[in-house]
């Protein structure tokens, strides 16, 4: 199928029944019943190597899914650094794939002086962000510093985050936060 | 890493301190396992005895915040017992060059470096600098014996780090301290590999540079930097806090490295020129001679045709700082609480649990009228205005939460401690309506740019010739959807018309073969010219996964890749004699092969022959101007040495070294000078207890990922003190039970954890208590788990780096109720 951007969109939209229908499928009150059901489910399972988003020693992990679905997650025995091992964190990171019921699952909005939180869809959301960003930048906008010196900066806006992105969001990311002016740029390697 | 997580195994001595392995970086086990299996020995330097010193062979306590004492023992114990490798501190450091007569030292100034100015608490460094001949050339006594040399000034220097000073400065006891030094100096000979494992514990103290300089110097000493087993090793504690350093998230680097542009520098010539150092010494490789290609290529990455030599490949579409300005974390939190910021995004971050004095961050995000939270899973930024104390009826910001993909839910590149960049697969689908953070990126660079093109706005033109080619594109000229392998091949580069380097042909369009291809003519396009060479014509140098070891030192050099040129081992031309041969038989990194005329084994620090060759080798420290590594650092805010200061928040009155309590350089954050927030109590009876935070194997950073996982949160459920049986009794507090823990920005409630890890310490005949605490939790989940130990620690930060001083500061313990 040719994917167009309208497409993307409404195809990840689309994704969400089959993996909300098929959470309620685990068992977690046998042990063994679990452990025969993924023993049987693995030989059926596509597998892909990943590396952990923990810490940075960066240990090969494979990844087993079904028909997207994510089912297991263990140590790559193949990896020249961990060799199959992992850690508490490593060996439990099946429970940050979409069979945890608490991932986000839906933009969500809070307004001025709201109580409480109201799901919203991603095109309200993104329209909403981008309109906040224009008003933002070019309020906080600087053209000339205090000595008229050209900087063209924004101070309207500032940004965090992130060493839990890839490499190619992190490039992403900076070049364009800083195509709007951006100055205040940090994330979690000064802190 | 300037080595690597397997390399652990070639060492004869591993130092843990400033970190806990074991506990963080358990996989790096695996190694220190194997290094010790050979029979090397495992130090554990700690204010805790923790699950490392449990395998160590050695442990010695330290008080919080002192290292630099500890470690200026050691370097005294270093050079008066004759333990370095004078051979290689003469070839490859700048232990023989001369310093100006003018520079004064800390023993002389009572805890200064010549050039102080209190009024700006700032150093004029006019006479931090080298002696320079008619030629320009720095003069050099290869005895090391002038006075004035950077090795008697060391000595010299040092001399007042005497073990009983440092003892009753660290309250380590002097036996401990000189069995520490005897053991990891016994490595000062060829043949013999010593490495430093360490992380928050070193960086997060007002003088963490210093900390990190100090160990520096002793491996100089001993010769162990570019060795096999050897090195300064930071254990990055995020799967891609090193590549997204590399990328630059930060304020003050572009990617690669390079400095983000200054108001004074207008042009692209005036940026470069400030920026690339000049080197007089023909032997000097001078490698950032070469930032104009770096600084051009990144900008043809950034504005592809539209860069053009006519406008200064888009210079002026950069944001410029004014000259001097900071704008990190700490400013960044300080700003937003007096109301600079109106908008504000915490992108995969929790800032409200990791940032220090997080009450400030707390009341800071009340100030903004939007803030764009991207997770993937609720955490304490995104619900700020429902947390203890808010009121959200008075809170006027706006919040959108957005749903993010999980690692494993999408397909990338993230770059490990020892600089290995891994490629990682799509395991499966994202639950519901998460997106992969690459396309919530898009979809907001396509509706400001349409907003701009439509509306209009202020200096709209960075905003409009940005490129943005990460995918196939459909009719309306935007991509259909993210392509990471076009990123991937945007951050190596493309040669962008054909060009003849080195006598071949590059056609238009060809991925730029490694960095020493790039151009300062706009030929060349490279988003990160570290990165050049990690996705080339050959395919995905990041996807290999060939286990072949022909190094038998564990390089593994055809697996996934290494930043740069997939060296594994950098400043490795240090690892030879003057004739190229290894100085570890054994574990030899590279060696000159003299009938080929080439290097053989890791990829070389440049292919130039060894040093015997004369004029056409090169020094081994190839991004030093003047090739040496630097044993004196002039670079520093807080000077070429580094000189023990308490922490900004202490317990003792007076340091015991020099008549400055903390260090002079440091920005002062105060409720005088920044915001009512910004309380410090040093030396105040109310907070007489040192505290530290640090974290445990089960959770991770804020606990935003762990703390959502019942297998995790079952293992570890709520926030604990740990306090040694000592401080228990004193305050009669029970093991197991609720007590506040209390500073001067804040309190949490956690668990009493009583055991025979922490010790009281004897500082100069005065017992000194210590605590620590966990920084994983937070008030969101679980329910009555405690909330993050950073509402305790102070705004203060690093004379370098400013980053937070969150591992010493002070606090008091109370039973709940009392």
């Amino acid at each position: 199928m040719k994917l167009t951007r309208r497409t993307f969109l409404k195809l990840s939209g689309a994704t969400a029944v089959g993996i909300a229908a098929s959470k309620l499928g685990l068992d977690f009150s046998s042990v063994e019943a679990y452990a025969a059901k993924l023993r049987k489910d693995l030989k059926a399972a596509k597998e892909v190597t990943s590396i952990c988003p923990y810490c940075a020693v960066g240990c090969g992990v494979i990844v087993h899914s079904i028909g997207g679905k994510v089912i297991n997650i263990e140590g790559d025995p193949d990896h020249v650094i961990n060799e199959g091992t992992l850690c508490s964190k490593g060996a439990s990171l099946y429970q940050i794939s979409g069979a945890n019921p608490n991932r986000l699952a839906q933009p969500m909005y809070r307004a001025p002086y709201a109580t409480e939180w109201k799901t919203v869809t991603w095109e309200w959301a993104l329209r909403e962000i981008a309109r906040r960003v224009r008003v933002s930048r070019d309020a906080g906008f600087m053209s000339k510093n205090a000595k008229g010196q050209v900087v063209n900066r924004t101070n309207g806006i500032a940004h965090v985050g992130s060493a839990a992105l890839d490499n190619e969001e992190c490039f992403m990311l900076q070049k364009l936060m800083r195509s709007w002016g951006l100055v205040y740029i940090e994330h979690q390697a000064r802190i | 890493m300037t080595n690597h997580w397997i390399d652990i195994r070639n060492a004869d001595v591993i130092l843990v301190m400033g970190s806990n392995a074991a506990e963080n970086h358990p996989v790096s086990f695996k190694w220190v396992g194997n290094a010790i299996n050979r029979g090397a020995t495992l130090l554990s330097v700690d204010p805790r005895f923790t699950r490392t010193s449990a395998k160590a062979h050695l442990y010695a306590p330290i008080r919080s915040g002192t290292d630099i004492a500890f470690l200026g023992g050691m370097i005294k114990y270093i050079i008066e017992n004759n333990r370095y490798f004078e051979e290689y501190v003469r070839l490859y450091t700048n232990a023989s060059f001369l310093v100006n007569p003018g520079f004064k030292m800390p023993g002389e100034l009572d805890g200064l470096f010549s050039g102080y100015d209190p009024k700006t608490r700032k150093y004029d460094k006019s006479t931090w600098i080298f002696e320079k001949d008619a030629k320009g050339l720095i003069k050099k006594d290869p005895t090391l014996q002038d006075p004035y040399c950077v090795f008697q000034l060391l000595k010299k220097h040092y001399s007042r780090y005497t073990p009983e000073v440092v003892s009753s400065i660290t309250g380590t006891p002097k036996d401990k301290l000189l069995k520490v030094y005897e053991t990891y100096s016994s490595t000062g000979k060829p043949g013999k590999a010593a490495t430093i494992m360490y992380a928050m514990g070193w960086t997060q103290h007002t003088v963490g540079t210093q900390n990190i300089r100090t160990m520096a110097i002793i491996q100089l000493l001993l010769g162990n930097m570019g060795i096999a087993g050897g090195g300064v090793n930071a254990l990055r504690g995020e799967s891609n806090v090193q590549g997204s350093t590399d990328h630059c998230l930060l304020f003050h680097i572009l990617p690669g490295y390079l400095r983000t542009p200054r108001a004074s520098q207008a042009t692209l010539e005036e940026y470069n020129d400030k920026s690339t150092p000049k080197a007089k010494d023909p032997m000097s490789a001078n490698w950032w001679g070469n930032y104009p290609k770096y600084s051009v290529s990144l900008l043809k990455s950034f504005f592809g045709q539209n860069a053009t030599k006519a406008n200064d490949f888009g210079y002026a579409w950069l944001p410029k700082l004014d000259d001097g300005q900071n704008a990190s974390w700490l400013m960044i939190f300080d700003e937003m609480y007096k109301g600079t910021f109106s908008g504000f995004f915490a992108w995969g971050q929790n800032p409200t649990c990791s940032g220090a004095n997080a009450n400030k961050v707390r009341m800071a995000l009340t100030k903004v009228d939007w803030v764009v939270d991207v997770n993937i899973f609720p955490n304490e930024t995104a619900e700020f205005w429902h947390g203890p104390g808010m009121k959200p009826e008075s809170i006027k910001t706006e919040v959108f939460l957005l749903p993010a993909a999980a690692s494993f839910e999408k397909e990338g590149s993230i770059t490990n401690s020892g600089r290995w960049a891994q490629w990682r697969y799509k395991g499966g689908m994202s639950p519901g309506d998460a997106w992969p953070d690459s396309e919530i990126m898009t979809e907001l660079y396509y509706r400001v740019k349409a907003l701009y093109e439509k509306e209009g706005g202020v200096f709209p033109d960075p905003i409009l010739n940005l490129t943005w080619d990460y995918g196939p594109k459909g009719g309306d000229g935007k991509i259909n959807y993210v392509d990471p392998h076009m990123v991937a091949k945007e951050i190596n580069g493309y040669f962008l018309k054909d060009k003849t380097v080195g006598g071949r042909l590059y056609t238009k369009g060809t991925l730029v073969p490694s960095f020493a291809f790039l151009q300062a003519d706009g030929s060349t396009s490279s988003g990160n010219w570290l990165y050049c060479q990690s996705y080339t014509g050959k395919g995905n140098m990041m996807a290999r996964r060939s286990r072949k070891d022909p190094s038998g030192i564990g390089l593994y050099l055809e697996w996934a890749w290494a930043w740069p040129v997939n060296r594994r081992i950098i400043y490795n031309r240090a690892s030879v004699d003057k004739d190229g041969q290894p100085w570890d038989k054994e574990h030899p990194v590279i060696w000159w092969d003299k009938a080929a005329k080439k290097w053989k084994g890791d990829v070389p620090d440049g292919g130039w022959p060894p040093l015997s060759a004369g004029k056409s080798s090169r020094y081994a420290f190839i991004m030093k101007p003047e090739g040496h590594a630097h044993i004196f650092g002039p670079g520093l805010a807080d000077g070429p040495f580094p000189e023990h200061y308490e922490p900004y928040e202490c317990p003792i009155e007076k340091n015991l070294m020099n008549g400055q309590k903390f260090n002079p350089t440091i920005k002062i954050f105060s409720p005088e000078t920044t915001t009512p927030l910004d309380v410090v109590f040093s030396c105040d009876p109310r907070f007489p207890i040192v505290a530290t935070t640090y974290r445990m194997v089960e959770h991770w950073q804020t606990g935003v990922m762990t703390r959502w996982q019942p297998w995790l949160l079952e293992a570890q459920p709520q926030l604990w003190v740990e306090m040694s049986k000592e401080l228990a009794n004193l305050k009669g507090i029970k093991n197991g039970e609720k007590v506040s823990v209390q500073s001067a920005r804040g309190q949490v409630e956690a668990v009493a954890m009583v055991t025979d890890r922490f010790k009281p310490f004897d500082i100069a005949g005065q017992t000194i208590h210590q605590v620590g605490l966990p920084w994983c939790f937070g008030w969101v989940t679980p329910p009555d788990g405690g909330d993050s130990a950073n509402l305790l620690t102070p705004t203060i930060g690093d004379a370098n780096t400013m980053i937070p001083e969150s591992k010493a500061f002070m606090v008091n313990v109370v039973r709940k109720g009392v």
